[in-house]
């Protein structure tokens, strides 16, 4: 319903949005996720009407809206800090939006009422909006945006003053309310886990880029470039070599040791033989082996991977090839604990491995720091590979 | 009172502090609050902020807010810095011709170099003086629980309530030769003639420290409240003793609001004009310098003094804002108010660690005593004034306190009808100028608050010009400028007309006005008229429905200040009224002039009064809104 054509905001010398294309689902709800500073919230505010892209176009049903003032695009906006009147009570500042759209008189109460029902706060209207809590002003800044009944909902970071409990259940409260409504939403948010909570897509961006579009899955397990696996997620990136290349699937060595994993190449990855690459694989993925007194014990558990590895008809080949990596992960990386962090359901160790340091996630009795341990990809995962020099600047 | 003052004066943030959620950009709070100081400091941080790229929020009408500033930017142009370079100009005239002589003249002449001279250090002096008075006065009502605090805390800006004028022959009636206290002294010492003589610098650094102190207090008093106390608390836990506290916290984050002070005394006291004219004899300042080379018809003469006392304000002016520019700080969006050590009651935790253990009992009373003592002393004047009102002419003549009352003085006031001309030309003259003050100011901070336009920091120069400008100044540049009839380059004869006294009034009070606008408009976030145009309001709604009852209650209270500031208005008002347009302070003089002192201290107490009257209903109104 909604296209950003190549738009572009430049703030004097800075460019805060970089031709930027994006298209809205009628109904669906869709996150501008990135680190502050990366155009999300100009991206917003340039849908909303608060600012001119400095180049390109906005469509809003197939219709240039981007001369149209924000007064008479019709979309809802809750704001960061709720922007409540503070002058005018609860039914006051719902009704604001009817009254100025010209909404007749006796439907005001009727339609006040109606939209604070929406957001649990019937009967509210009498209240000062100073006496509401954190989370009623939130939800009548929501009421209040909702009352006129947009075709679109614009968020900056409605959650984030909220605590952490509230915000969690608001945030669930939210999605059902907009999905039930049928109302298409833009949301703007620093924070991934709010972002995977809420929405349909995600669009994640960086220094004024868009980096990816898609799914919180999507997002996760195949991520475009290397800041939006480390932004969504930790990972750890290991230098590689590309062994043997499969469609899009790869057999990578791991710098300096025996152990060569197959992964999904990424866009521009090289792709001949002896590319050089940056593997990125998750905590999560890897299995932690402690070796038995040191070099002796490494051989054992490469050479019990490489049985695995070895062995006919197992799952990994299986996942992979529904991913469209052929081959299997041969062989362990082999690094010592630096240290380890208990963090509930896992423990995470920090490994110096490959010349890098990396983390893994385990159990707590898995090793000490000081142990020398193998890592190997968890079967069934999925790694990817990065051209050497990509930063993750463009996508 | 201090409330009302407080908002307006000092340009205390008026918006409710309870709509927090909606203002944690609660920017200017302390640099709105310093005020004329920091005018172009914040200036500059709103310039700031509207260039940061969050919320440079531009209405799609760029013509219509560019005229609008076009139109207020060439307004003041007109009415504030043409008359003054008019002034300029006559300084550098000669016979016809540009020349530097009449400067020449001035540096050759040792009285004029003693007038600046003796300008200079009378400001400092009362600088001084006044912060000596009104800081630790600041910190006894805001940091010590006492008997009777709230009360005498609200007393403790009472010298506002008096007109400069009204202030002076108060303190001739009190230590005056013939003054109460000074007889009672004589009295009692059994002297032939009075102990002291209340005139020269002596008695104008005196006036100056009563009436001025309370910049300070109010300025003091405000930053106090707005300082958060876990800086304190911060600076307790990392060791810093009370007063390693007091010396690298506290005042360091008091500056602006010191600094802010230290320029509206200096200002003012370098324009001061009602005490060194009634009481520096032989003594002269530039301001009465100018005031007796205009009565001479030396008016080059007047017009250089004019350019100069105007150019060291101006200078003054430019100085303490870069100072203040450099060290803004904003308040912390927390909120939190100051704790006070309560007496005998146990002192609660904060206030504990921040300030020591509270003041035990007799401390306490002690400090109440002090303060009571210090109240009393300040409304004197204002007890002396009444009491004199109630003298009939001629029926005091040698006694100690006057032998007869009555009110005869307030019935011929207002049965009189050449009496009561004063009292409405004042309420008359005071009501126009100050409407105009509120129009212009909405638009002007608006414009410059909210409507990014090229000129804005012109605008903004010359709303805070009309600061460093004395009355006597104005009131010689308007006299010059619009004296003669030629549309052409913009001058009409306004002197002599019933114009030219609400002029002069609109143009001292556009600062002040302006200021609390600025405030009021930097209070709100700007996400509010966003949230407004979201929901599909137009530009006219918005300004109707959120921005004007926003601003409201800080451009109220500004408003009501400049009202009673130009109802006793004093400085300009003596070079350019007429007999038919005469204000109060004009009559006041006048019946002094004819030793009638019961008629002048009649009409000194209608003035208090009616300021009183509006602070009060200031008070109410600003306070309920405050309420919400």
């Amino acid at each position: 319903m909604l296209k950003l054509e190549s738009v572009s905001k430049r703030f004097g010398r800075t460019d805060a949005v970089i031709d930027l294309t994006l298209e809205l689902e009628r109904g669906e709800f869709l996150t501008l996720l990135g680190p502050s500073g990366c155009g999300k919230t100009t991206t917003l505010r340039m849908i909303a009407g608060f600012e001119a892209p400095t180049a390109g176009r906005l469509l809003l049903d197939g219709r240039d809206i981007t001369a149209v003032p924000p007064q008479r695009r019709g979309f809802g906006m809750v704001f960061q800090h709720y922007a409540l009147f503070p002058h005018l009570d609860v039914f006051e500042n719902v009704a604001f939006g009817l009254r100025a759209r010209g909404v007749p008189k006796a439907e005001i109460p009727a339609r006040v009422e109606r939209a604070l029902e929406l957001v649990d706060l019937g009967g509210y209207g009498k209240r000062k909006v100073q006496e509401l809590s954190g989370g009623q002003q939130q939800r009548v800044a929501l009421a209040r945006a909702l009352a006129p009944e947009p075709p679109l909902i614009l968020l900056d970071e409605p959650l984030s003053n909220l605590d952490a409990a509230l915000r969690e259940r608001t945030r669930s409260e939210l999605r059902a309310l907009l999905k039930r409504l049928g109302i298409t939403a833009v949301f703007v948010t620093h924070d991934q886990e709010e972002a995977f909570a809420l929405s349909d897509r995600i669009a994640l961006m960086e220094s004024g880029r868009l980096q990816q579009v898609g799914s919180p899955e999507a997002l996760y397990h195949v991520p475009a470039n290397p800041f939006v696996a480390s932004f969504l997620g930790r990972a750890n990136f290991l230098p590689a070599r590309v062994e043997a290349v499969n469609g899009d699937g790869a057999l990578c060595r791991v710098a300096g040791g025996g152990a060569v994993w197959s992964a999904r190449l990424a866009q521009g990855a090289g792709r001949a033989p002896g590319e050089p690459v940056r593997l990125m694989v998750r905590p999560e993925s890897l299995v932690l082996v402690r070796l038995e007194g040191g070099a002796d014990g490494s051989s054992d558990a490469t050479r019990s991977d490489g049985g695995s590895a070895g062995g006919a008809g197992t799952g990994v080949e299986v996942a992979l090839a529904s991913a469209g990596v052929g081959g299997a992960h041969a062989g362990a990386l082999e690094g010592t604990v630096l240290d380890r962090r208990f963090a509930g359901a896992v423990t995470y160790y920090r490994i110096q491995a490959a010349g890098v340091e990396l983390m893994a996630a385990g159990q707590a009795g898995d090793a000490r720091p000081g142990d020398r341990v193998a890592l190997r990809p968890r079967t069934g995962t999925v790694l990817h590979a990065f051209r050497e020099s990509d930063a993750g600047a463009d996508g | 009172m201090r409330g009302p003052m407080g908002e307006g004066g000092v340009g205390r943030p008026t918006a409710p502090d309870a709509a927090a959620p909606g203002m944690t950009e609660r920017a200017g709070s302390l640099d709105g609050m310093t005020s004329p100081a920091t005018a172009g400091a914040t200036t500059a941080n709103a310039a700031a902020r509207s260039g940061s790229r969050r919320w440079s929020f531009r209405f799609r009408r760029p013509s219509g807010s560019v005229l609008l500033g076009m139109a207020v930017t060439l307004l003041l142009l007109w009415l504030v810095l043409y008359p003054n370079l008019f002034v300029l100009a006559d300084s550098l005239r000669l016979d016809g011709r540009f020349t530097l002589a009449n400067y020449v003249r001035f540096l050759r002449s040792s009285a004029e170099l003693r007038a600046l001279w003796s300008s200079l250090w009378i400001s400092a002096g009362s600088v001084v003086l006044s912060a000596l008075i009104g800081v630790p006065l600041a910190f006894l009502f805001s940091r010590y629980e006492f008997p009777g605090r709230r009360v005498l805390g609200a007393l403790a800006g009472l010298p506002v309530l008096l007109p400069p004028l009204v202030g002076v022959i108060a303190f001739l009636f009190l230590y005056g030769e013939s003054g109460f206290f000074t007889r009672g002294v004589q009295l009692l010492l059994g002297l032939d003639s009075p102990p002291w003589r209340l005139n020269g610098p002596g008695a104008i650094l005196l006036v100056h420290a009563y009436t001025m102190y309370v910049y300070f207090y109010m300025f003091t008093s405000a930053g106090l409240a707005r300082l958060d106390d876990t800086h304190a608390e911060a600076a307790a836990a990392l060791g810093a003793s009370r007063w390693t506290t007091l010396r690298r916290v506290t005042l360091p984050m008091l500056a602006p609001a010191l600094g802010g002070a230290s320029l509206l005394v200096f200002m003012t006291s370098m324009g001061s004009f009602s005490a060194p004219y009634i009481f520096g004899g032989g003594f002269r300042v530039l301001s009465t310098q100018i005031f007796a080379s205009k009565l001479n018809n030396d008016l080059a003469m007047a017009a250089v003094e004019t350019v100069i006392l105007a150019a060291s304000s101006i200078v003054f002016l430019i100085f303490l804002q870069r100072y203040e520019a450099g060290r803004a700080y904003t308040g912390t969006a927390k909120g939190l108010r100051a704790n006070r050590g309560r007496v005998g009651a146990e002192p609660d935790e904060g206030g504990d660690v921040a300030r020591g253990s509270a003041p035990g009992r007799w401390t306490a009373r002690l400090v109440g005593l002090v303060a009571a003592a210090f109240v009393a002393f300040l409304l004197l004047p204002h007890a002396t004034v009444l009491l004199v009102s109630f003298v009939p002419q001629g029926t005091w003549t040698i006694e100690l306190l006057p032998p007869v009352y009555s009110l005869e003085n307030y019935r011929t006031i207002l049965s009189r009808p050449d009496r009561l001309v004063p009292i409405v030309n004042s309420l008359r003259m005071a009501a126009i100028a100050t409407t105009a003050n509120v129009i212009l100011a909405f638009a002007a901070a608006y414009l410059m608050v909210r409507r990014p336009f090229p000129g804005r920091g012109l605008l903004g120069a010359l709303v805070i010009l009309p600061w460093a400008l004395p009355g006597t100044v104005l009131a010689i540049a308007l006299a010059t400028t619009f004296s003669a009839h030629e549309p052409w380059t913009g001058r009409f004869v306004l002197v002599g007309t019933a114009a030219i006294l609400p002029l002069a009034y609109f143009i001292r009070n556009i600062p002040l006005v302006t200021r609390a606008a600025l405030t009021s408009f930097r209070q709100f976030d700007p996400a509010l008229e966003e949230a407004a145009a979201s929901l599909g309001a137009s530009w006219t709604t918005t300004v109707r429905r959120v921005a004007l009852p926003l601003v409201l209650p800080g451009l109220a209270a500004g408003a009501l200040l400049a009202f009673v500031t130009a109802l006793g208005e004093f400085v300009a008002s003596i070079l350019l009224y007429t007999h038919r347009t005469r204000p109060i302070s004009i009559e006041i003089l006048s019946q002094l002039r004819a030793f009638d002192f019961g008629a002048a201290a009649a009409y000194s107490v209608f003035l208090i009064v009616l300021m009183a009257i509006v602070f009060v209903i200031g008070f109410r109104a600003v306070g309920e809104e405050g309420m919400q």
